[in-house]
């Protein structure tokens, strides 16, 4: 069958729920963790450009432009955190952080 | 001098007491620092009274002789809707005669304070309420609206709850200012509703417009039932008047009441504030004459209450008690003459009554200082050679009561008799026996006081409690004198005494034409000639004082009144062993009586204690239990709990709220995936 | 099948399958090269999709420095991998529920409501001559979106500084001082000055006792 529209969607569809799968599971493991969501902005960014594709349309590329950036922003930050968490706890285990609690 | 009735003049009648009051309440007790000492109390108040009863005196001169009337309002409190709540004055025929009745015992009463109240230490306190009853009793009668008559009404039974429980440290004092409080109140209760009903329906709280609007009230039906709305106002109005006037079964609180001093038992529970009923039902008398229903009710009760109290003034041994006896049996008599639309009759009784009533408390209680506060009449006994004033004026109010010729007592009491035997209403004739029969009772308990107190043996040292300064806590007064024998009290105590019993013979010779047959209470009281008769057969059968004092040796009550003297003089002074005799004879009537018809007993032990339990389970139950337990506490248990539940969502462990995100998606997906299509 | 779609399905084959992988690998290390390769299979497809640019674009920022920082860390830190992997698979039935539900969810949605019809525009759009997806996403963005490309440098700025200032360190060993302290320090924080004479003649009287003292002194 030909592609269409239906096909990428699907895929951006599937790729956010093994993302979300992944947060679920990996409880343990904060880079996991932080894996998993860029995988879900790229389950987003999929479905940008797609439509970008089949409306024709340049602007979804360039929200994607900006997902890029702000996703690299978030990642170098994201990660600086957990070298410091490392740093102070010696362990990446998201159940140990538990601090929040009020 | 006329003086004309100007509403500022008319305003110091009530205010001169008032202001006597205040100084006296304030500055002579601990509250304002004692500054006054008793002398200026008492000067002071009995220049306020005094002052109340010279304007009173004037306004009775305007008011029979000048024809003047006043009706107005002084100030006006508020309008809500209409309805305006004023301060303001109606003076007529009634209102003059109860100002000067009032003010004339409440001076008396003064000038007998300063001896009878010498040695007790709240003498200062004691001159304030009395003078403050004074205005009370004065803004009731001069009230020309029920928002104002409510105000006095209640005054005087907060005085009267001060004034009984004086010797605060008396238990039995404080019982009994309770009790005349809270059955007050019962009758309070009927009374409000009887406004509020005349309120709902005329929307207006003043007697002219009341009395203008009677006529439709008499058309209307009481929603919801077949009474009439009238004969309803009436009874609740009645109701109000059963709880001041004590007659049955409201009248529990006047016996008890003898706990505090003289003096207000003379001014508060026989002249005064127990006439404040007869007044209003007399007051009323345009309502009343509406309601057939509600006037035989008035009659029974009345009959009711005249009779069977004066069965229990037979074997009290007290002496203030007898004469508190006598007070509830003639307090029936009034208000029987009342069933009998004879309005004006039992307005007659009232002054009359005020007058040798008084002057028998002040008696007693003269007695009861020169006994050294010995109460019991049992331990008396020739006391007229001691005290011969004292003696004489009680004879002279004893003969006024039972209804001696001549005496102003047989004036109106016969008046009663005669107008309760032409009333054709349901009960008229039960109360005609009633009264008839109280004649010969009331003859027998007062003389029977009368011959035990100032006849017969002195038994002074027979008393097992003398000396018992504890049973009356009074303080201990300088032992003057021989203590066992008594002496006659101090002038100002036996000054009012004369004064009154001057009034209680000759009043009722010159008063009945112009009360009764007269022109005095012409607008003040009206009667339903066509439908209640009696006071228009009296009226033609009157031929003047002289001819009825006459014809009243020949009349049933006379040789029944006769007989009771007899008998009483028989049985205590002649063979003293009989009422021992008969005691044991009659065992159980005799302990009947003793226990007042058990009523105090269920009132104690039946609705007493059902209004502590409903107040108990209430406070238990509902207060404590339900809005303390379940609204308050449970609102914050309840809360306590969601919030410990709902605490866990705070975990603090980051995937947690992870979660709590994804599932937040998932949740909003979903609505907006199936819901909101 | 045309060679476009089959290319398709075997690029989306290879992608979930890394995808899955990223999740459920249990060394970490594996998992970072396993979203390696998703980032290069969400490239080629990307490329299908006409959007050279972003391909490109996912490859050297994403994997290029995204990834690598990635396996900087992932490789830095000393993680105990065997604590981290117990109880993993506890919670995959209801893990994989709920992914099921949202992607069937998403899916749902999209295709619903996004039933297209028709040849992509996008495939015109860019066959067009004298036109690349660079060129035009260079013409809209320094047009329309000049100010949100200002903002997302100084995102990146900030980005930068945070990343630096959470991870400094001082080094133990190091003796540098502040030179703010040094330049505050005043002379009398560090130095007295006392005077005192430059000599002093010696007591002659106490010589002989001082002689004396010390030996007791001097044996204790």
């Amino acid at each position: 069958m030909t592609l269409s529209l239906g096909h990428f969607l699907s895929l951006g569809a599937i790729l956010f729920a093994l993302s979300v799968i992944g947060i679920f599971l990996n409880r343990k493991n904060l880079i996991i963790l932080l894996m998993a969501i860029e995988l879900m902005l790229l389950a987003v960014n999929m479905n940008f450009v797609a439509f970008s594709y089949y409306l024709g349309d340049m602007h979804g590329q360039i929200f994607v432009f900006f997902i890029l950036t702000v996703a690299a922003a978030e990642s170098a930050i994201g990660l600086a955190l957990l070298v410091l968490l490392f740093r102070n706890k010696s362990s990446i285990n998201v159940d140990e952080l538990n601090a929040l609690k009020g | 001098m006329s003086a004309s009735l100007s509403a500022s003049t008319l305003l110091a009648v009530p205010l001169a007491p008032l202001a006597g009051s205040v100084i006296a309440g304030i500055f002579g007790t601990k509250f304002g620092g004692n500054l006054l000492g008793r002398k200026a109390s008492h000067s002071i108040t009995i220049l306020g009274v005094f002052i109340a009863f010279v304007i009173s005196a004037m306004t009775l001169k305007s008011v029979a002789l000048d024809g003047a009337r006043f009706e107005g309002t002084i100030y006006e409190w508020m309008v809500i809707g209409g309805l305006k709540m004023e301060v303001g004055f109606l003076i007529d025929g009634l209102t003059a005669m109860m100002m000067c009745v009032v003010t004339f015992v409440s001076l008396m009463v003064h000038i007998y304070t300063i001896g009878y109240m010498e040695e007790d230490e709240g003498y200062n306190r004691f001159f304030a309420y009395i003078s403050l009853f004074t205005f009370s009793m004065l803004m009731l009668v001069m009230s020309n609206n029920m928002l104002q008559l409510f105000f006095g009404w209640e005054a005087v039974g907060l005085v009267s709850y001060l004034l009984i429980g004086f010797w605060y440290n008396k238990p039995t004092a404080i019982f009994a200012n309770m009790k005349a409080f809270l059955v007050n109140r019962v009758g309070d209760f009927g009374f409000i509703l009887g406004i509020g009903l005349v309120a709902a329906y005329t929307n207006t709280l003043n007697y002219g417009e009341v009395f203008g609007k009677a006529g439709e009230l008499a058309q209307i039906g009481f929603p919801g039932t077949e009474w009439m709305l009238i004969t309803v106002i009436c009874i609740c109005l009645f109701i109000g008047a059963m709880g001041k006037s004590a007659q049955f079964p409201l009248h529990v609180w006047l016996p008890d009441s003898m706990e505090g001093p003289t003096p207000i038992s003379a001014l508060i529970h026989a002249a005064t504030m127990v006439t404040a009923g007869i007044f209003m039902v007399a007051r009323m008398s345009p309502l009343y004459e509406l309601s057939d229903t509600a006037l035989s009710f008035v009659l029974v009760i009345g009959a009711i209450t005249a009779l069977f109290m004066g069965f229990l003034g037979i074997i009290q041994n007290d002496i203030k008690r007898v004469v508190a006896y006598s007070t509830l049996s003639q307090l029936g008599y009034m208000t029987v003459a009342l069933g009998a639309s004879a309005y004006s009759v039992a307005v007659f009784h009232l002054m009359t009554h005020a007058f040798f009533k008084a002057l028998l408390f002040l008696g007693a209680g003269s007695v009861i200082i020169g006994m050294h506060h010995n109460q019991d009449i049992r331990w008396m006994g020739g006391v007229r050679k001691y005290m011969p004033i004292t003696w004489i004026t009680s004879l002279v109010g004893s003969l006024a009561l039972i209804g001696t010729p001549w005496f102003s007592g047989f004036y109106s009491k016969d008046s009663i008799i005669e107008a309760v035997h032409e009333s054709h209403l349901w009960g008229a004739n039960f109360a005609y026996f009633a009264v008839i029969a109280g004649v010969f009772v009331t003859a027998f308990y007062s003389f029977r006081m009368y011959f035990l107190v100032f006849h017969g043996k002195e038994r002074y040292d027979q008393n097992p409690d003398a000396h018992h300064h504890d049973a009356h806590d009074e303080p201990d007064h300088g032992h003057h004198g021989d203590h066992s024998q008594p002496h006659e009290s101090p002038w100002v105590v036996w000054l009012p005494l004369v004064l009154l019993a001057i009034p209680s013979v000759v009043i009722g010779y010159f008063a009945i034409d112009a009360m009764l047959y007269g022109e005095f209470f012409k607008d003040s009281i009206f009667v339903d000639a066509t439908r209640h008769h009696a006071m228009k057969e009296m009226e033609e059968a009157f031929h003047g004082p002289m001819a009825m004092a006459l014809h009243g040796f020949t009349a049933a009550p006379f040789w029944l009144a006769l007989a009771g003297v007899v008998l009483s003089w028989y049985m205590y002074l002649v063979n003293p062993a009989i009422p021992a005799a008969i005691k044991r004879a009659c065992g159980p009537i005799y302990r009947l009586l003793e226990n007042k018809y058990y009523m105090d007993w269920f009132n104690e032990n039946v609705i007493a204690r059902a209004t502590r339990a409903l107040g108990t389970g209430l406070w238990k139950g509902g207060d404590q239990g339900l809005i303390d337990g379940a609204i308050v506490n449970g609102s914050w248990k309840l809360i306590g709990r969601i919030s410990g539940v709902v605490r866990w969502v705070q975990s603090g462990y980051i995937y947690h709220y992870a979660f709590a995100m994804l599932l937040g998606v998932f949740v909003l997906m979903s609505y907006f995936v199936w819901f909101k299509r | 099948m045309d060679v476009k779609t089959g290319l398709f399905y075997l690029f989306a084959v290879v992608l979930l399958f890394a995808a899955f992988r990223v999740i459920t690998a249990r060394n970490p290390v594996y998992s970072a090269l396993y979203l390696v390769l998703t980032f290069f299979q969400a490239s080629a497809i990307w490329l299908l999709l006409r959007a050279e640019f972003l391909a490109i674009a996912l490859v050297l920022v994403y994997v290029g420095a995204v990834m690598v920082l990635f396996l900087f860390v992932v490789m830095m830190l000393d993680i105990d991998v065997s604590s981290i992997r117990q109880g993993f698979w506890k919670h995959f039935p209801l893990a994989a529920g709920v992914g099921a539900l949202i992607a069937l969810e998403m899916a749902a949605v999209l295709m619903g409501g996004f039933r297209l019809e028709g040849a992509p525009r996008g495939a015109a759009l860019a066959a067009a001559p004298g036109t690349s997806n660079t060129l035009e996403l260079g013409k809209l963005l320094y047009s329309e979106y000049l100010y949100p490309v200002q903002i997302a440098a100084v995102i990146l700025l900030v980005a930068i500084i945070a990343a630096i200032a959470l991870t400094l360190r001082k080094r133990k060993d190091s003796k540098s001082i502040d030179p703010g302290d040094a330049v505050r320090v005043k002379a009398r924080d560090r130095v007295r000055i006392v005077t005192m004479p430059v000599t002093r003649a010696a007591e002659p009287v106490a010589a002989e006792a001082a002689a004396a003292q010390p030996q007791p002194g001097a044996k204790a």
